[in-house]
């Protein structure tokens, strides 16, 4: 545990103050764990205006850099949370404004609100598809700690309501300001399935159908669209213009959808839906893959896989017997990340609402005990949600050029005894605190999981 | 190359063909009841490729066929069950709108409900699952065979034409009128229009209205784009689609109805308007409509006694079915449910004691009736050469309290087996018991787990799968 003595109490002082910026920092002589190539068994990183100087056994260190001792020490490219809400303070949009509520969509005058009965798909209910992740984060948001404190330094953010719940941008998890967290967007649209209450007296859509529906009829709406303004664009004269459609100008801009699948029946049922819509998609949830595991390879869809495990309600009533098939997903879930390893299935980790360090932990602990390989799970939360959002070329890997963002510990990731040292994010240095690597974070849960929302189910009017 | 290929074609075809042959099935010294052609004392049945190959005493089957001895036992058609909401994921009604014909029961059907193998269990082999009754048009519905096992696109009843639900009454209107107690959560509740039966009727008018100036309005984009003009193209509107499909012929309607006020209603606007309704469901008093509903020549599918559950179903009478049957109905009797879809067999058998309808009648209410409504007599509904090998085996007389299915095969492959079914128990409350005890020793949510006993206890054998 040998540091070198001035620099590091130097580091030590100014990271407490909430991290500096120094020119170049080194971390000397540790593990470095790549993941594009070899581990470096004894190999130095330095971080020069907030990317990747240089990475390699033999590295030239500038006399002015600050220079960690890596002996005992691992590097890891800083993980990417693949789904999340981290940096949207509350998890939630900023309550208010016009322009986010539902509706400006084509046909209807007024945007539907509460009050306004929803005729049916032309109103755009829930649509908040124009909404963009990159305007609403905030270096703010109380949960970043915790999130780094997990070892992540990125993640791929989503606003968090509605059907179409808007579009995603790959953010660092620090900054000065929002704006300066923001390192690609759009990169996806979010959507989820509202469902529930059978549809008395509540908005259009309530079931699950009407939903789908409702997301075909916006694809279509969308291609005709497009068709209109080129059209009208080309020869307007004597022709109805295009009406403006919020809704549909934030779908077009969106490079993938991403579908919400748990059981198998619905991971089967979204892989047709993504392929009837036409457009890339990915799939999250997933925990019952392990039934659909030829079919996700031969759909070749990327796939997000949810840490929040299945687990026994807490409030079971001990006498009630158990379904059969939640006892199986319970005990399978956690060896799907291996059987896609297996399979040759791309997939990327997800907090899924998990917000507590060692929640993160104990989540990614359990599939390596279910049989998947460490560096998998480490590939799983680095350069798989890099390629998956089209950002490796900056992102996931130590690799010269590329953002610099790392997470360094010792002992190996995951280990109950491991402990997370530092944290780089943009070449700035971070500590997280061993009381938030141990315990919950502070303030509230946060954000909310965005998959379905059951309502009653079945037995109603018929 | 080519000469090799053909050849390699060649024997892939003849290991297919022996493969398939492999699958014969024979079953043989059944009463075998065909519905259509009689009743076969001592009878033999061959399944070969999916299809029924042969009937009859003396039937010979190939020497690598399945021989099911049936001996004392009886072997009807698969039950067919005309009205149903089984495995329907995420909500049987989109309630939310008057016409809700976007929706289609098609992307919802979960495979995996186990309802899908109660029904096998009881003889069950094709449903035709529909839309709730929440809407005067509700959502389009399809019809499935109980491939238990397989995935949902792959349950569809191939070949059989799809379906839009109506729903006529108090079902649709009840959102109209302001609610006191179980729909009104206290909240402003938005009222949906319509409140009354006038209004159910204009709802159907006013779309059908609508999905003909959409027909129109494609048609006149159609025509422009022939004539090389670069019109933008109309909105596809998929609430208008499945209109259009009806009035075109293209779409099987069914509507739930109970009052013959509202069945004449219906019927007059159908004709009005250009199509035809396919079957009536419920239709409790179609009785006092019987003509008419034959002229129109809808079907009707009809509960064998259910009574007075709602003011509308105060006039129901369980000859409803022997009187339309007699004239010139046809009808079949359905579940509309979950448990009721196990025993359509001894719905079927109830017409025996009101009506005195015949045994063969009686059957043809759960088999060729229903076939004939949904299109698929051709495929389904009876046992007759060429036809597919939906088949059930019944202990005694199905139309017996005392009946049990044993054995049921849809398309020549056996899906349910009661035998097997009871031998897969123990090791199943085995799985069941380790899960548990696997969980418990993990300690997951720490102490908040009661330790259960795990001797003795008498275990519940709701699931079988």
């Amino acid at each position: 545990m040998k540091y070198l003595l001035v620099p590091s109490l130097c580091l030590a002082t100014l990271s407490l103050a909430g991290g500096q910026n120094p020119s170049a920092v080194a971390i000397k002589d540790a593990h470095v764990v790549t993941v594009s190539g070899a581990d470096l068994p004894k190999g130095t990183v330095l971080l020069k205006n907030g990317l990747i100087e240089q990475v390699g056994a033999e590295v030239t260190i500038p006399p002015d850099a600050w220079v960690i001792d890596g002996a005992g020490l691992i590097v890891y490219p800083g993980f990417i949370d693949a789904l999340s809400t981290w940096g949207i303070p509350n998890g939630n949009p900023p309550a208010g404004g016009a322009a986010r509520t539902a509706g400006g969509g084509a046909g209807a005058g007024t945007p539907a609100t509460n009050q306004t009965r929803v005729r049916g798909p032309e109103d755009r209910p829930q649509t908040y598809s124009a909404d963009r992740a990159a305007d609403m984060v905030s270096p703010t948001d109380n949960r970043l700690e915790a999130a780094r404190a997990a070892g992540f330094t990125s993640a791929a953010t989503y606003p968090n309501r509605g059907i179409f719940m808007g579009q995603g941008a790959v953010i660092n998890l620090a900054g000065e300001r929002g704006r300066d967290m923001v390192l690609a967007q759009p990169v996806g649209q979010q959507v989820a399935f509202r469902v529930g209450g059978g549809g008395m007296g509540r908005a259009f859509p309530s079931s699950l159908m009407g939903n789908i529906s409702y997301i075909r009829q916006l694809y279509l709406d969308l291609a005709q669209y497009k068709q209109a303004k080129k059209l009208y664009t080309a020869h307007p004269s004597g022709l109805q213009r295009p009406q403006y459609d919020h809704a549909l100008e934030g779908l077009a801009e969106s490079p993938r959808l991403l579908l919400p699948a748990e059981e198998s029946q619905q991971i089967d049922r979204m892989i047709s839906f993504g392929q009837e819509l036409k457009v890339p998609f990915l799939l999250y949830g997933l925990h019952e893959a392990y039934k659909e595991i030829d079919q996700l390879k031969t759909a070749n869809v990327p796939a997000l896989v949810s840490l929040k495990w299945p687990e026994k309600p807490r409030n079971a009533d001990p006498t009630e017997f158990p379904n059969y098939r939640d006892l199986v997903m319970r005990d399978q879930a956690p060896a799907v990340p291996a059987m896609f390893v297996k399979a040759g299935i791309k997939f990327a980790f997800y907090s899924d609402g998990l917000s507590a360090a060692p929640e993160l932990k104990k989540a990614i602990k359990r599939t390596l005990d279910a049989g998947l390989k460490r560096e998998d799970a480490i590939r799983a939360l680095t350069l798989n949600p890099a390629e998956i959002y089209g950002v490796a070329d900056r992102l996931g890997s130590i690799e010269k050029g590329k953002i610099g963002n790392l997470v360094v510990m010792r002992g190996p990731a995951f280990e109950d005894k491991s402990v997370i040292e530092y944290v780089f994010i943009d070449g700035k240095q971070f500590q997280p605190s061993k009381d938030l690597q141990q315990g919950p974070p502070p303030g509230g849960p946060g954000s909310r999981r965005p998959t379905f929302s059951e309502g009653e189910g079945r037995g109603e009017n018929k | 190359m080519r000469l090799q290929r053909t050849l390699f074609g060649i024997a892939a075809l003849m290991i297919a063909a022996f493969e398939a042959r492999a699958e014969a099935i024979l079953i043989r010294n059944a009463t075998v009841l065909t519905i259509t052609k009689g009743t076969v004392q001592n009878g033999n049945v061959l399944i070969q490729d999916g299809k029924i190959a042969a009937i009859g005493k003396g039937v010979s089957a190939p020497s690598d066929a399945t021989v099911v001895d049936a001996t004392g036992k009886y072997l009807m058609p698969g039950i067919i069950d005309c009205h149903s909401h089984t495995a329907i994921e995420g909500g049987v009604n989109e309630g939310t709108v008057s016409d809700s014909s976007m929706v289609n029961i098609k992307d919802v059907i979960d495979p995996t409900d186990i309802n899908i193998y109660r029904g096998l269990a009881g003889g069950l082999t094709v449903s035709n699952v529909l839309h709730g009754s929440a809407n005067a048009i509700g959502g389009q519905t399809e019809v499935i065979k109980l491939r238990w096992g397989k995935s949902a696109k792959e349950m569809a009843f191939e070949g059989a034409k799809p379906g839009i639900k109506f729903a006529l009454g108090e079902n649709p209107k009840r959102q109209g009128q302001p609610q006191q107690g179980l729909f009104n959560s206290g909240a402003a509740q938005q009222r949906r229009y319509p409140g009354t039966r006038m209004g159910v009727e204009e709802v159907i008018r006013e779309s059908f209205t609508e999905a003909k100036n959409y027909q129109a309005t494609w048609k006149e984009y159609e025509a422009k784009v022939a004539h090389g003009e670069h019109p933008i193209p109309p909105r596809k509107d998929l609430r208008l689609e499945p209109l259009v499909e009806v009035l075109n012929n293209q779409r099987y309607v069914h509507a739930h109805c109970y009052r013959s006020d509202e069945i004449l209603m219906l019927l007059r606007v159908a004709d009005e308007m250009g199509f035809k309704i396919r079957t009536l469901q419920h239709v409790l008093e179609g009785y006092k409509v019987a003509k008419e509903i034959a002229e129109h020549g809808a079907g009707a599918s009809t509960f064998s006694d259910w009574w007075s559950y709602k003011a509308e179903a105060y006039d129901a009478t369980p000859y409803n079915a022997a009187i339309m049957t007699r004239k010139g109905v046809t009808v079949s009797l359905n579940s509309d449910s979950d448990e009721l879809q196990r025993h359509l067999n001894l719905e079927a058998a109830k017409t025996l004691r009101y009506g005195g309808l015949s045994e063969t009648e009686a059957l043809s209410m759960v088999t060729i009736n229903p076939a004939k409504q949904l299109g698929v007599d051709d495929k389904v509904g009876s046992i007759e050469v060429g036809k597919s090998a939906d088949l059930v085996l019944f202990d005694q007389n199905p139309l017996s309290n005392y009946s049990k299915a044993l054995k049921v095969w849809i398309d020549g492959h056996e899906y349910f087996d009661r035998d097997k079914d009871l031998e897969t128990r123990p090791k199943f409350q085995e799985d069941k018991k380790k899960l548990l005890e696997k969980e418990k020793t993990e300690g997951q949510n720490g102490s908040r787990n009661q330790p259960r006993p795990t001797t003795g206890t008498v275990q519940s054998t709701e699931e079988s799968n």
